[in-house]
């Protein structure tokens, strides 16, 4: 977790909120700050309770243990109407009966504005997020991507200290989900707005946050930059979650040694510092040499010999998948961006080096 | 695809019809009052001929308006009071005239039979034989209430705590009552409509007094029972009925008179089993069973020696309400002209609407 | 004929029923009855063509009052069971789930299995003088003596209400499930009140749904015969009942055809201008029901 800075610079503070069901626990004693003006990530696979962190943050549940605070402000009995909170919801919300502009002026009505201000505000964000002179469209009228952008400009019209976003990228096909990772996060960069936002896809966390918390089973395993997340993970779930990896069950013989499940002899770097027992090896694809000669690996910790077996063509994020020569190893590896090695031949016989501090294992 | 079609289904109805006509020899529809036509009496009469009954329930306004749609089909024999005969054969045509050669006269009490003819007489044949007799009067439950009178249903002691039913009978009551006469001047629609205009004021000023106006026998014989209501007008067999049970609860025959009906035979004009009809005119007015039936309809009948086989209990009733003054007195229903019903439909209407 | 002929034959086929049945039981006794309203008897059996009948009904105020007040009457029960369905209609759709849920679905339902004239002769056990509830209300010693609650207009209105409440709830509850969850969350979440989130969310969706409920309800209290004539007092009247009274009691087939027709065309311009008003379309409310 990132030292605590000045306190009123942190926009959010989670302390100690638990949520529990008659047959589980949601949310697990969990702490958290979010700094004022970022843009933080709560990453994790479905079910892990981050939907039930967030809805407790925007007031839909009440934590059974454990405080809210937003913007220096205990949240304890606060409804949502109250809260300086807006939420991006998941499908959207937008309601239907109304225009557009109905839409983005619906939380300035409540708020009893006069009519032409309302109208004036509604405008001006609605051209910040790209749809000048939409006000007067139906909402069926609008493509997915400019859905997205009405319910962000539904929220943000009302200036929150923090803007929660549920998975909205989910419903959007891939191009599309891809151009709006960049878009949100320009936005969020060029409004200063604390944006909280839920994922379960770890691309939309690394490409658009200062800082993402890895959640599993209602706990953190891992609060960090996205660089310290794929870099250094802290345990073999993030590891595993986080980016891909070659995943190996090993035996432990020393601190920096050890033996895969199927024989192979490997050096390692312990994450943990144990030097005996069974553990996880994670190995990312792309730190893996891969050449033609013996020599040009001479210099790595582990050196394989490894018969080719299939190769996945994919641009720039081309694999290969090999097999070592004498334990019968799978192991993913990238190719170069340059294509070198996009001739590879199924049986060929290539040779691998990994580094030790690139074999990174853990206790499961 | 239309002209198949039509000429399928006009098969299945010639089928379907030539299935009906063959069951119709052996079934007797029969449109009638509750109570006129005891399960007892029906099993007996198919024991006897084979011939089963269909009863159908209503009212002498409902006779007339399911025999008006269908002109007159639809049913063999039917059970209207002897006042609702030539009207609506004269203005609808729904009955026929009756074949005396094939009734047992002899049956009937003559003078009786001779009245009923008169009144249901037409062009000359007759169309209707008398079958129950019975009169409308007041219940009145003594221990709370002296009524004798009509007119005493809207006297301020016994607000809220009367009923009568928003009919004719009701508003030919007042009139009686007011000390006029509605029966004489059937032949006078003027005079008519001015004796029922009076009589409908009557009832206007009286509405406040009233509970409420019975529609149902059984809702009124309740609220008699349980002493909500002290007095109404009805019928003679319901407040024998409710004296049987409770003797502070009388049959009273008002001061100004009873008004009488009689229930006839008539047979509809598309009837198409008349043997039957006439086998059933028969059979009830054998003494025995006219005596069964009219225990079952607490009436008492115009079949000869059917007095013999009758109830004491209702002999007794019969003599305890009517006093041989009061027998003499019975305001008998003469047949009502087409026309007059008009007249009675729009001052009711007023009653209803007023306030 | 042309090559659509085999599928327009299909066409006509998978249509019939519908077409017979509009034909032979809607369209053909309104002609029937259409043709009867124009005519005026002026002798034994003989009938002249004539606006008599309609003329009758406007130079009776006794008719039209009838009739304004029957209309008046099916408003006012409209409004309540719209008022009355709501709540529940939105706990079925809302708030219960699974088991509950059902149970209250099918304890609504239940008293339909009924007929209508054991359910309002239910209502007479209840609200008698002597009945339950007037005891009850005496021995709690509310009243000093056991009060008459039938036979008054609010005992129609309870009954009517009672019957059609049913024909409510089932196009609310329909229009209400279909309702997201989170647009009610979103307007909350955006500062909305409760108030605020039914006027402008939640009616306007389940608008559609309830004029659907508010049309059947009408059509049905307009043309309702047995309560105002089992509940209602010596002062009770209904139009339907003056139509019953034509034809059955009066044998003025005529008169009866017309006011049938009047009370077509008051329950067809009500609903029309109920539509107009609320800026519902009729088709959209069809779908609905």
């Amino acid at each position: 977790m990132p030292p605590v800075m000045q306190h009123d610079a942190i926009d959010l503070s989670v302390r100690g909120v638990s949520k529990h069901y008659t047959a589980f626990t949601a949310v697990d004693r969990l702490s958290l700050d979010v700094a004022k003006g970022s843009f933080f990530s709560i990453l994790g696979p479905s079910g892990c309770g981050k939907t039930t962190l967030l809805r407790m943050i925007a007031g839909f549940i009440a934590p059974d243990e454990g405080d809210i605070v937003i913007g220096n402000q205990s949240m304890r009995g606060v409804a949502p109407n109250r809260r300086p909170v807006n939420m991006v919801f998941q499908h959207l919300a937008l309601f239907p009966m109304m225009s557009v502009g109905d839409n983005v002026g619906y939380g300035l009505a409540r708020r009893g504005l006069a009519k032409a201000e309302i109208q004036r505000r509604s405008e001006a964000m609605l051209e910040r997020v790209g749809l000048p002179g939409t006000a007067g469209k139906r909402i069926d009228q609008l493509s997915g991507g400019q859905k997205q952008r009405v319910a962000i400009a539904r929220s943000l019209v009302l200036e929150p200290t923090l803007l929660l976003l549920d998975e909205p990228l989910g419903a959007l096909d891939l191009k599309l989900r891809e151009h709006m990772k960049l878009e949100l996060k320009q936005l969020q960069h060029e409004i200063g707005t604390t944006f909280v936002y839920i994922t379960h896809d770890q691309s939309e966390a690394l490409v658009m946050s200062d800082q993402v918390a890895v959640m599993n089973k209602g706990r953190f395993e891992q609060v960090g930059t996205p660089q310290q997340l794929y870099y250094q993970p802290a345990s073999a779930f993030v590891a595993g979650f986080v980016g891909n990896s070659n995943r190996l069950e090993v035996n432990l013989s020393a601190a920096g040694e050890g033996t895969a499940a199927s024989g192979l002899p490997l050096k390692l770097a312990a994450q943990q510092g144990d030097s005996s027992g069974k553990q996880v090896l994670f190995i990312r694809p792309e730190t893996i040499a891969l050449s033609r000669s013996e020599a040009d690996v001479a210099a790595f910790d582990n050196r394989l010999p490894c018969q080719v077996e299939t190769l996945y063509f994919d641009g720039a994020n081309s694999t290969v998948q090999v097999r070592d020569a004498r334990y019968g190893t799978p192991l993913h590896v990238a190719l170069p961006h340059t294509g070198q090695h996009a001739d590879l031949q199924p049986g060929e016989t290539v040779f691998l080096g990994i580094r030790a501090e690139h074999a990174k294992a853990f206790r499961e | 695809m239309f002209k198949q079609a039509s000429k399928l289904s006009a098969g299945v109805m010639l089928v379907a019809c030539a299935l009906n006509a063959n069951a119709a020899d052996s079934v007797l529809r029969l449109l009638t009052w509750a109570d006129y036509a005891p399960q007892a009496v029906v099993d007996q009469f198919k024991k006897e001929t084979g011939i089963t009954v269909e009863v159908t329930l209503s009212n002498n306004e409902e006779m007339i308006s399911k025999l008006r749609a269908t002109g007159g089909a639809g049913f063999d024999l039917a059970n209207p009071s002897q006042d609702r005969i030539t009207g609506p054969a004269r203005e609808f045509g729904i009955y026929r005239p009756i074949d005396l050669s094939k009734v047992k006269t002899a049956n009937f009490i003559p003078s009786m039979l001779s009245a009923t003819e008169k009144v249901t007489g037409l062009n000359g044949k007759v169309y209707g034989l008398p079958l129950f007799w019975g009169t409308d009067g007041l219940v009145v439950n003594a221990a709370k209430s002296k009524a004798a009178d009509y007119g005493d249903l809207c006297s301020a002691q016994y607000a809220g705590k009367t009923a009568v039913r928003l009919k004719r009978p009701t508003l030919i009551a007042q009139a009686f009552a007011m000390g006029k006469d509605p029966f004489k001047a059937y032949a006078d629609p003027k005079a008519y409509e001015a004796i029922m205009t009076d009589a409908g004021n009557k009832l206007i000023s009286c509405k406040k007094n009233l509970k409420y106006f019975w529609e149902s026998k059984d809702q009124l014989l309740n609220d008699i029972r349980t002493g909500e209501v002290v007095a109404a007008q009805m019928w003679d067999a319901g407040g024998w009925k409710l004296n049987s049970e409770n003797p502070t609860l009388k049959f009273v025959a008002p001061k100004s008179g009873a008004l009488g009906w009689v229930d006839t035979f008539a047979i509809p004009a598309k009837a198409k089993n008349l043997d039957a009809a006439y086998k059933w005119i028969n059979f009830i007015t054998r003494p025995e069973i006219a005596a069964q039936v009219a225990k079952s309809a607490g009436s008492f009948t115009a079949v000869k020696g059917a007095e013999n086989f009758m109830d004491a209990q209702m002999k007794k009733q019969l003599a305890e309400s009517f006093p041989p003054a009061a027998m003499k007195n019975i305001k008998w229903y003469p047949a009502i002209p087409a026309g007059l019903e008009e007249i009675d439909g729009k001052v009711l209407d007023r009653v209803k609407a007023a306030s | 004929m042309n090559v659509l002929a085999p599928r327009r034959l299909g066409l006509f086929l998978l249509l019939a029923p519908a077409v017979l049945w509009l034909a032979l039981l809607i369209l053909l006794p309104h002609v029937e009855v259409g043709l009867l309203s124009l005519r005026e008897r002026v002798g034994p059996g003989e009938f002249a063509t004539s606006f008599k009948q309609y003329l009758t009904f406007f130079d009776e105020p006794l008719y039209w009052h009838t009739f304004v007040r029957t209309a008046l009457m099916s408003v006012i029960v409209t409004v309540l069971a719209l008022l009355l369905a709501f709540p529940v209609a939105w706990s079925i759709a809302k708030v219960a789930r699974g088991r509950v849920r059902a149970m209250l679905m099918a304890g609504i339902l239940l008293p339909f299995w009924a007929s209508e004239l054991v359910r309002m002769l239910g209502w007479l056990i209840l609200l008698r003088g002597s009945g339950v509830i007037p005891q009850l209300l005496f021995w709690l010693g509310f009243t000093a003596e056991p009060v008459e609650l039938l036979y008054h207009d609010a005992t129609i209105l309870v009954g009517l209400v009672y019957s059609s409440l049913l024909f409510m709830l089932v196009p609310l509850i329909n229009a209400l499930e279909t309702l997201d969850d989170s647009l009610i969350e979103a307007a909350y979440d955006l500062g909305g009140n409760r108030l605020d989130i039914l006027r402008r969310i939640v009616v306007p969706h389940a608008a559609p749904g309830i004029a659907a409920g508010c049309i059947m309800v009408f059509m049905l209290t307009l043309g309702n015969y047995l309560t105002p004539v089992i509940l209602g007092g010596k002062n009770s009247m209904w139009f339907t009942e003056q139509i019953y009274t034509q034809f059955i009691t009066r044998f003025n087939w005529e008169q009866g055809s017309a006011f049938a027709f009047l009370l077509l065309g008051l329950s067809s311009l009500l609903v029309w201008l109920g539509l107009k008003l609320t800026g519902q379309r009729f088709a959209d409310s069809m779908r609905r029901t």
